[in-house]
């Protein structure tokens, strides 16, 4: 509850260091682009004004590229140019390019043909018309371009977090996967001004007059320069491994914050979405991730899980957590979701993961299988007395769990199953069924610990990472609090593990979390 | 001076000018006239190659035009554009001085031939600083014309420099025009569809009609001996004022009744034209008037009805030769 009561105010002055950083960085991203975008989208913008038979298939592959989500895009760059700022810039230019070309081309043969005329009549060159007259009475289209492009790369650059490159997109998804509006608001906050301050200071530029413009134009290179590499201030600083962690990992008692304080390591971190994590990881843009002990890309791409020598990350059930709504309305469905407790264990887990995610089956088939091989399966039943609706969230563990549970409900009850799978995250699963959106979906008892339930830490250290301990507590506060029920462990323990490339792993000697933190300090 | 040697263009399927050939001397003033979409722009932007000529050649001083550098070329020629074309973003001061800039002059020598010119246009120095929105048509006009001539170019090319003017401020124009020295001492080009201000201010018109020359000659010429109905129609609505303005009282000498010979308070020069020696009785309120013949020097003093019966005998004696 301590961070609830937090005021916002307090949140963003303790974290005023991060968020400096963050927003310098977030300025920077937006305007290294921007430059890049200016510096290219101009010339292309005035070519195209020049040759018309150009114009329309340079506006319409700029419009494409605009149409790509940004998600999208950022996942694209990556197994070209990695992960960090480079495919973050590489994508805000691609955004940013469109509005700069179109209002270019537009200024510019919106300049009154008359007064083109007189330029060349008084014997003006081509280039002289150009920067005399053509180029000064399209500044102001021109600056309106540039403008939108500027507040479409703050908003973008929000999205440059999921691939590790910074920004006040940090605050904003660390704030959705903690479930921490004041963290969603200390990012999402200043986003939001910088892009208005931007948008505010551009469109007086725009409404500068003939008499100022000139002097205007040979500013702006100069501030957009210094813009730009603000980006570069804060990443002066370098080491030897560099760590890429989620950005619920960051804010986890059981996570980046235990490090800290347990294992006093210190290393260069990132922030990055764990869609990407592993993948950064197996091609050496990471050298130690925050990883799922059970998830299947820790096979996938052959890392080395390091051993937690101090018991930092607890271990944790899995479990189906229910509405005591959907438990009294379906008298059937604890006794049917409870077939699957204790059926799949540490390995078997890891095992269906890794079909999944590194085989690429189908999470169905994988689910049929497993049912199938224990004796579980069994052919549809009448489904006519109600619909059951099971969540989960976006990764490959809780989409074969949901399955599982859809194939069970299905087989072992007459009622029917719609799933609503992919939601975005613990607080968007969470929210969803407390608001009666879904009936259920699995859940893991420190997710519910840490970031639901947020007790004292007097609380979390009277648990002492004891994971049945740990289970009646979230059991008895779910059911006290959100009237929503714990169903019995499906078996296995997902906890936190930091993980290495297993070949760097080796020969760098390094086995446990004190093996890394020495192996820091002493180079 | 010019020579434009059997020049057509033609705009995909329009054939805007169709083979026309005509000659300007030096200091001479020539006007382009014709009805709307006849061909006289484009004749105009052929010369300072503003338009390349379909077929034809155009010589400026022996040299064909095509065969030279346009921008060099054109920063010798000033011309006036028909919506007088003045940079927006410019002061009043910048848009005067681009060609001297062009022409890399030094910043002393432009200021002081900005200044000279602005007092000889009537244009206030205050101005200078002002930017095109802020100016009046009549001012814009003069300030083209001022860009037009900065630089001192002996020719000069002008499409309807007075189009967008009233009528009142147009024949102050006019008169301002005819007075300005800088003129007087260049070949000059203008375009018009403005029958008064062709006569008005041409020594010699070409009458254009679909891309075409119909007649081409001195305004009594075509007054006088049009070659086809299109230049009498043409000159239809305005024929006796254009006479009036035409005729000068020298022409109608032989036909003044002699006696009497001897100065009177309001004399006038026999180079007067007809219309002023005829508002001249109104005017000043007389009877009589009296004309001064320099070369002879002798005197008439004639009524008004004895001026118009003049002319209408010198008129007889035009049809009949
Ligand atoms: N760039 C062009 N493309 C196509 N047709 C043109 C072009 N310029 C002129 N024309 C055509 O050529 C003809 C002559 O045009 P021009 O501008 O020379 O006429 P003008 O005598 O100056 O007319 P105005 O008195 O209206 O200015 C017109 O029929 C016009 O439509
Ligand atoms: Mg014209």
């Amino acid at each position: 509850m301590d961070e609830q009561q937090q005021t916002l105010l307090n949140f963003m002055w303790e974290q005023s260091d991060k968020l400096l950083i963050q927003m310098l960085q977030h300025i920077g991203l937006t305007f290294i682009s921007l430059f890049a975008a200016v510096l290219i989208g101009v010339p292309l913008g005035i070519l195209i004004a020049r040759k018309k038979e150009l114009s329309g298939t340079v506006l319409s592959v700029a419009g494409i590229l605009q149409t790509i989500p940004s998600i999208a895009l950022l996942g694209f760059m990556i197994p070209v140019l990695g992960i960090g700022a480079k495919p973050a810039i590489v994508a805000l230019f691609l955004y940013a390019l469109l509005p700069i070309i179109r209002n270019t081309y537009t200024g510019i043969t919106g300049v009154n043909p008359a007064v083109k005329e007189a330029a060349v009549a008084m014997g003006m060159s081509e280039w002289q018309t150009l920067f005399s007259v053509e180029l000064p009475l399209a500044t102001s289209v021109i600056l309106a371009g540039i403008r939108t492009a500027t507040v479409i790369n703050v908003g973008v650059a929000t999205l440059a977090s999921y691939i590790a490159a910074g920004g006040l997109g940090e605050f904003i998804f660390g704030g959705i996967s903690l479930n921490n509006t004041n963290m969603i608001l200390t990012g999402a906050i200043p986003a939001a001004l910088l892009a208005l301050l931007f948008d505010f200071l551009l469109s007086r530029a725009q409404r500068l007059s003939f008499k100022t413009v000139g002097t205007a134009m040979k500013i702006a290179p100069a501030l957009l320069i210094l813009l730009a590499s603000l980006y570069f201030i804060p990443s002066a600083y370098g080491g030897k491994l560099t760590a890429g962690f989620t950005p619920e990992f960051m804010g986890r008692q059981d996570g980046n914050l235990g490090l800290q304080s347990k294992y006093g390591l210190t290393i260069h971190t990132i922030v990055i979405s764990d869609a990407v994590m592993y993948k950064a990881a197996y091609e050496n843009q990471l050298d130690i991730i925050s990883g799922y002990s059970t998830d299947g890309r820790l096979k996938a791409y052959d890392l080395f899980t390091l051993q937690d020598d101090k018991g930092i990350f607890p271990p944790y059930y899995a479990a189906p957590i229910v509405s005591n709504k959907a438990l009294r309305k379906f008298p059937q469905l604890e006794k049917t979701l409870n077939l699957l407790s204790d059926k799949i264990n540490d390995s078997i887990m890891t095992d269906l993961n890794y079909r999944v995610d590194y085989l690429h089956q189908s999470p169905e088939k994988v689910a049929k299988d497993f049912l199938m091989a224990n004796n579980l399966w069994r052919q549809e039943a009448n489904s006519n007395t109600g619909i059951i609706r099971l969540g989960s969230k976006i990764f490959g563990e809780q989409y074969i769990l949901a399955n599982i549970y859809s194939m069970l409900i299905k087989g072992y009850t007459n009622y029917g199953v719609a799933t609503k799978t992919g939601l975005g995250g613990t607080k968007i699963c969470f929210d969803a069924l407390t608001n009666d959106q879904i009936d259920l979906y699995p859940e893991y008892t420190g997710t519910g610990l840490l970031t639901i339930l947020q007790p004292t830490q007097r609380t979390i250290d009277s648990l002492a990472g004891d994971k049945d301990k740990t289970y009646q507590y979230v059991k008895k506060e779910f059911q006290r609090r959100y009237a929503v029920k714990w169903l019995k462990p499906i078996g296995f323990n997902n906890t936190y593990a930091l993980m290495m490339r297993q070949k760097q792993a080796q020969d760098l000697g390094i086995e446990t979390i004190s093996n890394l933190k020495h192996y820091l300090e002493s180079n | 001076m010019i020579k434009v040697q059997n020049v057509s263009k033609s705009f995909g399927n329009t054939d805007a000018v169709k083979d026309i050939s005509f000659e300007v001397k030096a200091e001479e003033n020539l006007i382009l006239l014709g009805p709307s979409g006849c061909g006289k722009t484009t004749t105009l932007k052929m010369i300072n190659t503003l338009i390349k000529p379909s077929a034809g050649t155009i010589y400026i001083d022996g040299r064909d035009v095509m065969h030279q550098s346009p921008t060099i070329l054109r920063r010798s020629i000033g011309y006036v554009l028909q919506n007088n074309g003045l940079f927006p973003h410019f002061t009043v001061a910048q848009n005067i001085a681009v060609v001297p800039q062009l022409l890399k002059w030094e910043k002393r020598r432009t200021e002081k031939r900005i200044r000279e010119l602005l007092e000889k246009l009537h244009l206030s120095p205050n101005y200078l600083q002002a930017y095109p929105h802020e100016l009046s048509g009549g001012q814009q006009q003069r300030v083209g014309l001022a860009r037009a001539l900065v630089a001192d170019p002996p020719l000069l090319l002008m499409d309807e420099p007075f189009g967008a003017l009233d009528n009142v401020t147009r024949s102050k124009i006019h008169d301002e025009f005819k007075a300005l020295d800088e003129l007087k001492r260049k070949t000059i080009i203008m375009v018009t569809h403005d029958v008064q201000e062709a006569f008005e201010l041409g020594d010699r018109i070409c009458l254009m009609d679909k891309g075409a020359i119909v007649q081409a000659g001195t305004p009594t010429e075509l007054l006088f001996k049009p070659i086809n109905t299109f230049v009498s129609d043409f000159l239809k609505e305005q024929r006796l004022s254009l006479e009036f303005k035409t005729i000068q009282l020298l022409d109608l000498w032989n036909w003044l009744p002699a006696g009497n010979n001897q100065q009177q308070m309001n004399t006038l020069s026999a180079e007067t034209d007809l219309w002023t020696g005829l508002e001249s009785f109104k005017f000043n309120e007389v009877e009589v008037i009296c004309i001064l013949h320099h070369q002879k020097n002798e005197f008439r003093t004639v009524e008004f009805e004895q001026l118009m019966a003049a002319f209408y005998q010198y008129k007889r004696t035009l049809s009949n030769g």
